[in-house]
């Protein structure tokens, strides 16, 4: 009786370890919640890319159309020399018009991690999408504070192959479920990139990160920040603008 | 003494042959391997300063320190201004601009979308001014395959194994897609108007030579460049030269905290050059070395061979009185009269061989398959005064060694024992 007690007793306190405390969701369930706010089926996004280079810094405007995680379309309205240049993403494959050649010009593979524009982004993280519970494992590691906000830190790491970045970490709001900070990570464990999210709004029933600045650890400056001027969410998008023939119009 | 002694020398040949003929085969051995050596490590010095260094290249701070990466962002601007300023102080220079950059290079197909693609390596130098140098300095024209240099702007050449992967053909135009030095996405169309063979096969891949109009437009490096690159007038590398005028123009920025400031290298001070030069000096030393150690091991065996053959002389000479000291000195002038006679033969030889590899050269076509930008198909020998006396003084040098060493048998022969070996 007295060791089936005491192992009873070990047995509880091990299943307490194991599972978070009472009120903390788990891994999957913040994740879950992480994409509800950032993930939907369309966006309908018009940004500002702010590159701060060497001698002087550049803001590029764009504005993009997504579906889901394999369809992408953004088209640059400033400044002049990037105006009028299309971007098409279909699947794992990434085009870019020229007005000023009038080519269009497709770009796959390792091409897809050479920088955007000069910025800390790659073509890569560009074009990602997809909703974060399809694409990694993820458990919680601890607890920080980031800007003032509670966060749970997690790490993720790829359950399926071909992913821009097999592991990342997450600071993810405690009240809000957004990621305020982020770095990816190679397949080696070397930090390739991160990313601090501010300017938390709510848009519609969701809160979205509306400023964002990443930064290429393996690169000097400030990183580059991505500011969302205006963004819809499960707006419909016309079947055209997601096809080749949106390019060259 | 010295002319009795010349006068044995020339009429006793059975003393005199061998060592003037050893002493002949390595001093002209020395001068024809020194001579060559220095020219191929010259021409590969020159293919340097030709393709990437010049004798002294300019550019700003902050590329010199990041130059490997190609920073066009960190170029050199108001160049124009700079260029004057350039040829009124240094009149005897010759100045160029040359940039370097990278990219993609995308082939269309008749649809217009594309067909083939590889990573670019650009130059850009100036294709369109003969008075610059640049075509020959390059060697361009001889490193056509196909077509023709670009006679205008919006004209390029491509590395031609990359043309014949993607089906390129003369009049074909080919989308160059990159980064400007701002860091916006670029395209620009070139017609390609002729291929080029590199001798490198990564650049033969995917290599562009354009007009440094073209990339100054499509680059967005209005007024600028990424290297300005110096030739010295007779087109021959002098170091202390170029040190004084690198010193000189970088002390106007000495003081000056702007990344961007120029900054002047002299050709030593890039691609390890130094290390190069310095590697060819060394390496002709220890070849010299080489030659005395390996001269005088030979000139002593002759040398032994030769007292013995003079064991007689010699004992009559001590007999008669002659001092050890002086035998041995005069057995030394002799050494130093053959070893002079046979390193001037010697030398003249290896001069004549120098200058023929000089203007002939040997050809190496077989090997690189054509002449290219990198390599010539001909290394070439070169004559520079210290051949006149690389072999020279070491062969003088070590048929002194070797009769020093030889003639030591002398202080061992005993006066007392003289009589009785003349005897017999």
């Amino acid at each position: 009786m007295k060791y089936l007690l005491s192992f009873l007793l070990l047995a509880g306190i091990g299943w307490m370890g194991m599972t978070p405390p009472m009120g903390d969701p788990d891994a999957k369930t913040i994740l879950a919640k992480v994409d509800k706010n950032m993930a939907s089926k369309t966006q309908v996004v018009e940004s500002e890319m702010i590159v701060y280079g060497a001698r002087k810094n550049r803001t590029i405007r764009s504005k993009s159309y997504t579906e889901g995680d394999s369809k992408s379309f953004t088209e640059y309205l400033a400044p002049a020399r990037e105006k009028g240049t299309k971007m098409l993403k279909l699947d794992n494959r990434l085009w870019i018009y020229s007005p000023t050649t009038d080519r269009t010009i497709q770009l796959s593979g390792h091409m897809l991690k050479q920088s955007v524009m000069g910025s800390d982004l790659s073509y890569e993280d560009m074009m990602e999408d997809h909703e974060l519970t399809e694409v990694y494992n993820a458990k919680v590691v601890g607890k920080e504070t980031v800007s003032g906000r509670a966060t749970w830190v997690l790490e993720l790491n790829a359950k399926v192959p071909d992913v821009s970045y097999v592991k990342r970490k997450l600071w993810v709001d405690q009240e809000r479920y957004v990621p305020l900070k982020e770095e990816l990570f190679a397949k080696s464990g070397q930090l390739l990139k991160r990313v601090s999210l501010s300017d938390v709004t709510k848009v519609g029933n969701r809160w979205f990160p509306k400023r964002m600045n990443y930064k290429d650890v393996l690169k000097s400056g400030k990183g580059t920040d991505f500011v969302v001027l205006e963004i819809a969410f499960d707006k419909a998008i016309p079947p055209h603008l997601l096809s080749k023939a949106a390019l060259r119009k | 003494m010295i002319r009795f002694l010349l006068k044995g020398i020339l009429r006793d040949k059975s003393r005199s042959i061998l060592p003037i003929i050893v002493v002949c085969i390595g001093v002209s051995l020395t001068v024809t391997l020194s001579g060559y050596m220095r020219g191929a490590f010259r021409g590969m010095i020159d293919q340097n300063a030709r393709f990437q260094t010049g004798h002294v290249k300019l550019m700003t701070k902050a590329y010199n320190e990041n130059k490997d990466q190609l920073p066009t962002d960190l170029a050199l601007l108001e160049v124009g201004a700079l260029m004057e300023d350039l040829k009124r102080d240094y009149p005897d220079m010759l100045w160029v601009m040359r940039t370097r950059f990278g990219g993609l290079i995308d082939v269309p197909d008749e649809n217009g979308e594309t067909k083939g693609q590889g990573p670019a390596s650009g130059i850009a130098l100036d294709l369109l001014h003969p008075e610059t140098g640049e075509i020959n300095r390059m060697n361009l024209a001889r490193s056509l395959v196909s077509g023709q240099l670009p006679k205008k702007a919006g004209e390029a050449l491509v590395g031609h194994d990359f043309a014949e992967k993607l089906g390129v053909k003369l009049g074909d135009e080919v989308t160059y897609f990159g980064t400007t030095m701002n860091g916006s996405m670029t395209f620009q169309n070139f017609v390609v108007s002729g291929t080029i063979r590199f001798g490198a096969a990564a650049m033969d891949r995917g290599a562009i030579v354009v007009d440094i109009s073209d990339a100054q437009l499509m680059l967005d490096m209005e007024d600028g460049t990424a290297e300005v690159l110096g030739y010295f007038s007779q087109n021959v590398y002098d170091h202390s030269k170029a040190q004084l005028l690198a010193d000189g123009f970088n002390e106007k920025f000495a003081k000056s905290e702007d990344e961007f400031a120029p900054v002047m290298l002299t050709l030593k001070e890039q691609n390890n050059l130094a290390e190069m030069i310095d590697y060819a000096n060394a390496t002709s030393a220890i070849f010299v070395m080489i030659f005395v150690i390996a001269m005088s091991v030979v000139l002593w065996n002759t040398g032994l061979l030769g007292g013995l053959r003079r064991y007689r002389e010699f004992g009559i000479r001590l007999a008669l009185g002659e001092p050890k000291g002086r035998i041995y000195g005069s057995l030394l002038v002799e050494a130093f009269i053959i070893g002079a006679i046979g390193s001037v033969i010697g030398t003249l030889i290896g001069l004549g061989a120098v200058y023929y590899l000089q203007v002939y050269g040997i050809d190496v076509s077989e090997f690189t398959k054509q002449s290219t930008m990198l390599m010539p198909s001909v290394i070439r020998a070169e004559i520079t005064p210290s051949l006149f006396y690389i072999g020279f003084i070491p062969g003088v040098l070590a048929m002194l060694l070797g009769n020093m060493l030889s003639g030591m048998g002398i202080y061992k022969r005993e006066t007392a024992r003289l009589f009785k070996e003349l005897e017999v």
